[in-house]
């Protein structure tokens, strides 16, 4: 079985799917469905806290790779592995998945599709991290599409329907370019067996074997500019990041958290795992390169702004969401490893805090059946415990020094400050300011919430449950874990992502841009 | 000509039976359902759907016969038995098969006379057959009326309901002024090249071509005929009309049998008569007619126009006409690359399309069943009353829509495979394309949103009851759509296979 980890880390969601919907009707068939779930996530998590153990963290090659003829008329491939990267993705995957069934337990409307649909975007998110043909990848990406959509459509709020349709929209048209690019790659790609077309990553990322339309600079800005709309939906980065406050407001709780923690750093994987190595020198192109910056600005600045204009709690953390990929964006652009790391462990942080704040806000949410800022006060003479866990989550967000984010966000802003191949300090500074204001709203939000006099109406408010506390103490003792020892983390990242700046440093002199 | 050459043509005629035996099939099962229809009482209606059904299965058998033949013309290179062909019969007698299964369920043809309706299915199958093999224009054109004037009896079947005749009489109308379009064509392309049979043609225009100009409107007005088959923009306008007013099967019939057999015919004579080819890969246009652009332009304009319609539709059946218009649109990108992975493209797509429209005409009929309706309102909350039909029903539209993991998928990836693999040239129609994709998922989405997202508190979601036949017809179309979006190999070689026409001589 664990020769062939990742296959089973990717199916095991779909095998527990079936037998989800295979389960009788039964007296307890709700419970039976949601342990079914549980157990199956469980595996998962088992299985990625395998590979976490067993990965390889001296090297950049993909590691646990599987590889397997699947059409092979058409030179398309069953190819799966990992690298530091996807490591850490499939490990907030998994964990992430795990506690969203038990934040699930609330869901009471057809639980038997509930539950398979959301084993299947399991399957689908685990895919994307571990696919390395890109054929494959974009199977995984569309598969995510159709549960996501039924999920924030049947079990949402109140404008579920816009919000779902608005989702799914947006998320085709980004993933339909990424298909026109992803033929001109196939295309324009030799194999360097057969001489052939290829969907093999690992061959795209190889310069030499470029050739065709791929060996026009100006088609290859154009493929470039295709895939980056295809991520930057995904990100959300501005100006197309209408869809996530919607999408985020009316998803049920569990499905913002998975939204907010995988979801969103899909599409910067996609920019790091295909974009980067594949067109290094389209990304290295000054303009490119700057509006990129320039995009990255404006979600921290605009994303904080929006966050601090918004009377709902949830939408408050959607917005935060949006300055956070923010951070992510302009800590990877400036080719720094220190830039590189913090990006890529902002984009794990990011997971554990913006899940924490989902799952607190969904809480309140259970209990007082509104989200308005402005609605509580005093809330922590009521709910310590909570109070608590949520003063943890605000400070990561926050970035409080001691707390995971905090390294993260150091480490990107560093990295886009020093680094040589763009003169980013102009921004990197407006960028920081950004997070004052993030500071600024957090604790602003803190201070009408749970602080001050006891709103009368939430006298009778009971304190989190054990469920509840289930799923959020593992969050939090891994943001503070982190906060103060990164290295775990760090390790992991470390080598592949070095690796991927030499090659993209590398690549650009072929092109003749110097 | 004297008496050597017309016993040899006769003996030619006569050796070319042998190669006609489908064909002949279908011509003694019209004539057995014509006998049998007098002879039994009404109340055993039902026998005669078992006849149809027995008789295409064995047409479906001697087609089979024939996988292994080499391309040959038959009755003097009149029509060709070829690969290209082949394929295209077993997916006529597909359609067949599932139309008259379609029927035998049908509420709105109970209780009528059905002898002359399956005869009638039965007479477009072999005008179809005609069509994808035909190699000279007159046969062409015998083929392509076969089929239209068959059709115009099968639209307004239902001759008491007034939208049913409304739409045999636009079929008709649309379709003579099309086919006499067409025909002026025709002629003057025989005043061009002074031969009927389209190997002829293609020397004649190779060797001496003729005024462009000519040319250039003989085309256009041939593809007029054409273009009403597969309905695409100028020549769509009949089909939302008749796709509403026809009994649902027969609209699911038309929206995959005589589309499938306009594509054979559309790309057999445009690549052996207004293109050459040396080694069955690339072909090259003659006499400088640019017929790919134009197509190339009619292929936009159709997929555009189709879905941008289809979106302001209520009604179900309207709005699967426009999308099978955009349909329509997405198979002539194959065809317009004048290489061969664009022919396999298209030939993929049709079996592809064959099996989600089918699916979705399928959930149509099941609908017009149980609910008794065919408008969007009222197919809410479907999704919690008939959970295996809706389910059905989603994977049809996102295999319409072209997300993985379908054959839709998989067929619109080839597609636009083939057209980036042409270069530069039409890279843009692959956009359009794409983004016709995104306008599509609006429509097909609100299908599911009304079947799943739009209930509301009062909303009384009991469960309805669905036959055994249709759960098994739903599985029927339902499991491969899903199968061979993830394994399609078979289908895919089967496909390539196909490629290959008779050339004359």
């Amino acid at each position: 079985m664990l020769s062939n980890v990742l296959s089973w880390i990717i199916f095991l969601p779909i095998i527990g799917a079936v037998l989800v919907l295979l389960t009788p009707r039964w007296k307890n068939q709700t419970n039976i469905i949601r342990w079914t779930s549980v157990v199956f996530t469980g595996l998962q998590l088992l299985l990625a806290v395998y590979i976490f153990m067993k990965f390889d963290r001296n090297t950049a090659t993909m590691q646990m790779v599987e590889q397997a003829k699947w059409i092979p008329s058409y030179n398309i491939e069953y190819f799966v592995g990992i690298d530091g990267l996807s490591v850490s993705m499939v490990l907030l995957t998994a964990l992430l998945s795990f506690i969203c069934i038990f934040a699930s337990f609330g869901i009471e409307k057809a639980v038997k599709a509930y539950f398979a649909l959301f084993l299947l975007l399991d399957a689908g998110m685990m895919g994307v991290f571990c696919a390395l043909d890109f054929f494959l990848f974009y199977v995984f990406w569309e598969v995510m599409l159709l549960p996501m959509y039924f999920l924030i459509g049947v079990w949402g709020g109140p404008r579920r329907e816009y919000a779902a349709i608005k989702f799914f929209l947006y998320t085709l048209f980004g993933s339909v370019l990424m298909l026109v690019a992803m033929l001109v790659f196939y295309f324009n790609v030799k194999d360097p067996v057969t001489g052939g077309h290829t969907f093999n990553m690992l061959h795209m990322m190889d310069q030499t074997l470029h050739q065709g339309l791929l060996s026009q600079f100006n088609v290859r800005l154009l493929v470039f500019a295709a895939l980056y709309i295809g991520f930057a939906i995904k990100i959300p980065a501005f100006p197309f990041h209408t869809w996530l406050p919607d999408a985020h407001v009316e998803a049920p709780t569990p499905i913002s958290v998975i939204l907010a923690g995988v979801l969103l750093k899909m599409g910067i994987y996609g920019l790091l795992r295909i974009s980067y190595p594949v067109l290094p020198d389209a990304m290295m192109y000054k303009p490119f390169a700057y509006g990129f910056v320039i995009i990255a600005v404006i979600n921290i600045v605009y994303g904080a702004l929006c966050a601090m204009a918004q009377k709902d709690l949830k939408k408050m953390v959607a917005y935060s969401s949006i300055g956070h990929m923010g951070v992510v964006m302009l800590g990877m652009v400036g080719l720094t490893p220190l830039g590189m790391n913090g990006a890529v462990m902002q984009m794990f942080n990011h997971g554990t805090v913006s899940a924490m704040l989902f799952l607190l806000v969904g809480v309140i949410y259970d209990r007082a059946h509104h989200r308005d800022v402005d609605g509580f006060g005093g809330l922590a003479q009521r709910m310590p415990i909570y109070t608590g866990i949520v003063t943890v989550a605000f400070f990561a967000n926050l970035g409080l020094p001691g707390l995971s984010s905090f390294i993260s966000e150091a480490f990107s802003f560093l990295g886009a400050f020093s680094s040589t191949e763009f003169d980013l300090k102009v921004y990197t500074i407006i960028g920081t300011l950004g997070i004052v204001l993030v500071a600024g709203y957090m604790l602003w939000t803190l201070q009408r919430v749970f602080l001050g006099e006891l709103n009368a109406k939430y006298a009778g408010l009971p304190e989190i449950n054990r469920r509840e506390l289930f799923t959020l103490v593992p969050l939090a003792v891994i943001t503070i874990f982190l906060g103060i020892y990164p290295a775990p983390l760090l390790n992991l990242l470390e080598v592949t992502l070095n690796n991927l700046i030499v090659v993209m440093k590398e690549a650009p002199s072929m092109w003749g841009m110097r | 000509m004297d008496s050597t050459a017309v016993a040899s043509s006769l003996k030619a005629n006569i050796s070319s039976l042998n190669y006609f035996v489908p064909e002949l099939i279908l011509i003694g099962l019209m004539l057995v359902l014509m006998l049998v229809d007098i002879m039994i009482q009404r109340e055993k209606t039902p026998w005669l759907g078992m006849i149809a059904l027995g008789g295409s299965v064995v047409a479906l058998i001697a087609v089979f016969a024939q996988s292994a033949l080499p391309p040959m013309g038959l009755f003097n290179n009149m029509m060709a038995v070829d690969p290209f062909s082949w394929f295209f019969k077993i997916l006529f007698l597909g359609s067949m098969v599932m139309v008259v299964f379609l029927s035998m369920s049908s509420l709105e043809l109970a209780g009528r006379n059905v002898g002359e309706y399956f005869i009638l299915i039965t007479a477009t199958t072999l005008g179809m057959f005609w069509m994808a093999s035909a190699t000279n224009l007159l046969t062409i054109f015998i083929a392509i009326e076969t089929v239209s004037i068959t059709s115009f009896a099968l639209a307004s079947y239902l001759k008491s309901v007034k939208r049913s005749s409304e739409a045999g009489l636009k079929y008709t109308i649309y379709g003579v002024f099309s086919s006499g379009l067409m025909l002026y064509g025709m002629s003057l392309l025989y005043g061009l090249t002074g031969s009927l049979n389209i190997f002829e043609i293609a020397k004649t225009l190779t060797n001496s071509p003729p005024n462009p100009l000519t040319l250039f409107v003989s085309v256009l007005l041939i593809l007029a005929g054409f273009g009403y088959k597969i309905a695409s923009v100028p020549f769509h306008f009949w089909a939302p009309d008749v796709y509403e007013g026809a009994p649902t099967p027969v609209t699911a019939f038309f929206s995959v049998g005589p589309k499938a057999a306009g594509f054979a015919l559309l790309i057999r004579f445009f690549n052996t008569a207004l293109a050459t080819t040396e080694d069955g890969n690339i072909w090259y246009t003659v006499a400088n007619v640019n017929w790919p652009q134009l197509l190339a332009v009619v292929s936009a304009a159709t997929m555009t126009l189709g879905n941008l319609v289809a979106i302001k539709q209520n009604n179900i059946k309207r709005l699967l006409a426009y999308s099978s218009i955009a349909h329509a649109g997405y198979a002539l990108m194959g065809i317009v690359l004048l290489t061969r992975e664009g022919i396999y493209a298209t030939l993929f797509y049709l079996v592809a399309y064959y099996l989600m429209n089918l699916g979705a005409f399928l959930v149509v009929i099941i609908c017009q069943d149980i609910i008794k309706s065919e408008r969007l309102e009222d197919y809410r909350g479907l999704g919690f009353r008939a959970p295996v039909v809706a389910a059905a029903m989603t994977i049809f539209l996102f295999s319409l829509t072209g997300l993985p993991v379908t054959v839709g998928f998989v067929g619109k990836f080839y597609l636009l495979a083939a057209l980036v693999r042409g270069g530069e040239q039409y890279i843009w129609l692959a956009v359009v394309a794409v983004l016709n994709t995104v306008v599509s998922l609006f429509y097909y989405a609100r299908i599911i949103k009304a079947m799943y997202l739009e209930t509301t508190e009062d909303m009384v979601l009991t469960r309805l009851p669905i036959s055994f036949a249709a759960l098994v017809l739903l599985a029927v179309l339902a499991v491969p759509t899903v199968l061979l979006g993830a394994f399609w190999g078979p289908l895919f070689d089967l496909a390539t296979a196909s490629v290959k026409f008779f050339s004359g001589s």
